[in-house]
């Protein structure tokens, strides 16, 4: 059953100069991809831009055409309450069960606030939010 | 193993130096008589053709360089008439003003048997299809692999460089068997054709590629057989000895200079004295027998090393190694010899990275700065900046270890770097001296 929860994320290494984010973004309009939550992690020279889409196949295959290196990663959403002391509440499960977050990023939405987790052990990460009441996004309720 | 001319490529040692003797003999009182260039060189070094008793005594000749082709530009040092010319070729100029190369018929003739010889010791013949996708026109690959080609019976596609998907959609067509183009062109024609889903390996007959005119390593050539299943051999010349001439044999144990067309000397770049067999120097030849424009003792300026042992194929003529940098490629980057050559070496056997590399050197104070650009391998990304910090100080402590001296990986995108069809220029050095 957690496998659902399972999401996966579209990467994509990008240099880190001007005009790659855009190259990435217009592909993506151009194959009519939404783009329901991104991040850009960066070092130096390069970067990694994560993002969480519509239609990951279609995005990974418009991408790596034109060279890109594409990878899916597996990642988890929790929704938060969008008021002070949401981020808190998931922040403190996980902490509690000793989870480690790799990387995370969050966006606000119409109904609440979804904190996207990189973690090190997933199966273990939703477990412990559902037995804290938390609740966590299937692929099909991004949006 | 068959050869093109048993009598010649397996000739006694002794045979063969007294050949050499011969020709320069004969090539030397020619040039003082009708060459007012090559006079005028030999009295400034005070040497008479009645001086040269023996074949060492080449080393009393004086040099040719680059530069007096250029200076002699276009045609003031050729030996033979515009009408006994049969064409010109005209190298790209790409280090300073073109020079032009005029072959009489023999001079093409001479050509063509020194690279009949050297295909047929590739193991190519009558039955083999020989794509040739060096660039015809001034560049000298196209042509001269051409006329070798059709010399030994093989059937030419003569497809030239650029427009790749059609010359992967032929090589499937009419089963090339071979492929003759510059390393850097076949790693682009094996990405291009993965892209349009055809393996180089199960989709064609490809099995041997003819790979020259710019500068590869050992660990390219284990690539190519690794990933297309095609052995490439080492070929070898510049348009001032006429182009492509020599190459490797079956053996694969370096590039069969045929001592009747060419006396190949190893000299120390710095004094000009002979080195001795297996030590690595310049390269310096003499094209015994041409015509238009002769060539005595010419500084090419490629570093090797020669080898005079008879070769396992049964060849007596020498063979030098491959090429392992240019005199005048060579990077000092805070005071420590840095070839082009090594950085590829290095680079190629990293798996994380597709090959291809860009090296740019800045001055920043008193320091060089050596930054390395490289691709990454799809395969090889990973998601987490740390995984990639990682790659990157792993090649950063590769190259010092393989250069010496310490240098900056900049990670790039598979695909943005330059991809070259003629010489690849992998080094932008933007120091002012």
């Amino acid at each position: 059953m957690q496998g659902e929860y399972i999401i996966k994320q579209i990467s994509v290494f990008s240099e880190n100069k001007p005009g790659r984010l855009a190259a990435i973004a217009e592909a993506l309009e151009k194959s009519n991809v939404n783009i329901f939550a991104f991040s850009i992690a960066e070092a130096n020279s390069f970067g990694v831009v994560r993002a969480l889409v519509d239609k990951p196949d279609i995005a990974r295959s418009v991408l790596e055409k034109l060279g890109f290196a594409v990878q899916f990663t597996d990642v988890i959403a929790v929704r938060m309450k969008d008021e002070p002391g949401g981020l808190h509440e998931v922040a403190q499960i996980l902490g509690d069960a000793g989870i480690n977050i790799e990387y995370a990023y969050a966006y606000s939405g119409r109904e609440a606030a979804v904190l996207i987790l990189r973690v090190s052990q997933a199966g273990e990460a939703i477990a412990q939010i559902n037995a804290a009441g938390g609740t966590l996004l299937k692929e099909s309720d991004l949006g | 193993m068959h050869c093109a001319d048993q009598r010649v490529e397996r000739m006694p040692k002794e045979d063969l130096d007294r050949l050499q003797y011969r020709l320069l003999k004969m090539l030397v009182y020619r040039l003082y008589s009708f060459s007012p260039f090559y006079h005028a060189r030999m009295k400034e070094a005070g040497v008479h053709p009645d001086d040269i008793r023996s074949r060492d005594d080449i080393r009393l000749l004086p040099f040719m360089y680059k530069s007096d082709l250029r200076d002699g530009y276009p045609d003031t040092i050729f030996t033979a008439p515009q009408d006994e010319l049969v064409r010109y070729h005209v190298s790209s100029g790409t280090t300073g003003k073109p020079t032009v190369v005029g072959y009489t018929k023999n001079d093409i003739e001479l050509w063509t048997t020194s690279l009949a010889r050297a295909l047929t010791s590739c193991g190519l013949g009558r039955g083999d299809v020989i794509q040739v996708s060096y660039g015809y026109g001034l560049f000298t690959g196209g042509l001269g692999l051409h006329y070798g080609a059709e010399r030994i019976g093989a059937t030419v596609l003569p497809t030239s460089v650029g427009n790749t998907e059609r010359q992967i959609e032929l090589m499937q067509d009419l089963h090339a068997t071979a492929i003759a183009c510059t390393p850097s062109y076949l790693i682009h024609l094996g990405e291009a054709a993965e892209r349009m889903g055809v393996s180089l390996q199960k989709d064609t007959l490809l099995r041997s590629a003819i790979i020259g005119a710019e500068p590869w390593s050992l660990s390219m050539k284990q690539r190519i057989y690794e990933t297309m299943g095609i052995r490439a051999y080492d070929i070898y010349g510049t348009s001032e000895i006429s182009g492509p001439m020599f190459s490797e044999c079956f053996e694969q144990k370096g590039i069969h200079v045929w001592s009747d067309i060419a006396l190949t000397e190893i000299i120390d770049p710095e004094n000009g004295e002979h080195l001795p067999p297996g030590e690595s120097g310049e390269l310096v030849m003499t094209i015994l027998q041409k015509e238009a424009l002769p060539m005595i003792r010419y500084r090419i300026g490629d570093l090797t090393k020669m080898m005079e042992d008879t070769c396992p194929c049964g060849r007596t003529h020498p063979r030098i190694e491959r090429i392992s940098g240019r005199v005048d490629d060579m990077l000092i980057i805070r005071g420590i010899n840095v070839f082009p050559s090594a950085v590829e070496h290095a680079i190629l056997g990293i798996e994380e990275l597709s090959g291809h590399f860009m090296i740019e050197v800045d001055r920043k104070g008193p320091l060089d700065e050596m930054l390395i650009k490289v691709e990454m391998a799809p395969e090889a990304f990973s998601d987490k900046i740390n995984d990639l910090i990682t790659i990157k100080r792993k090649i950063e402590h590769i190259l010092k270890n393989a250069l010496n001296v310490g240098v900056t990986v900049e990670l790039s995108e598979p695909g943005s770097l330059p991809r070259f069809e003629g010489k690849a220029k992998r080094v932008i050095d933007r120091r002012v001296f």
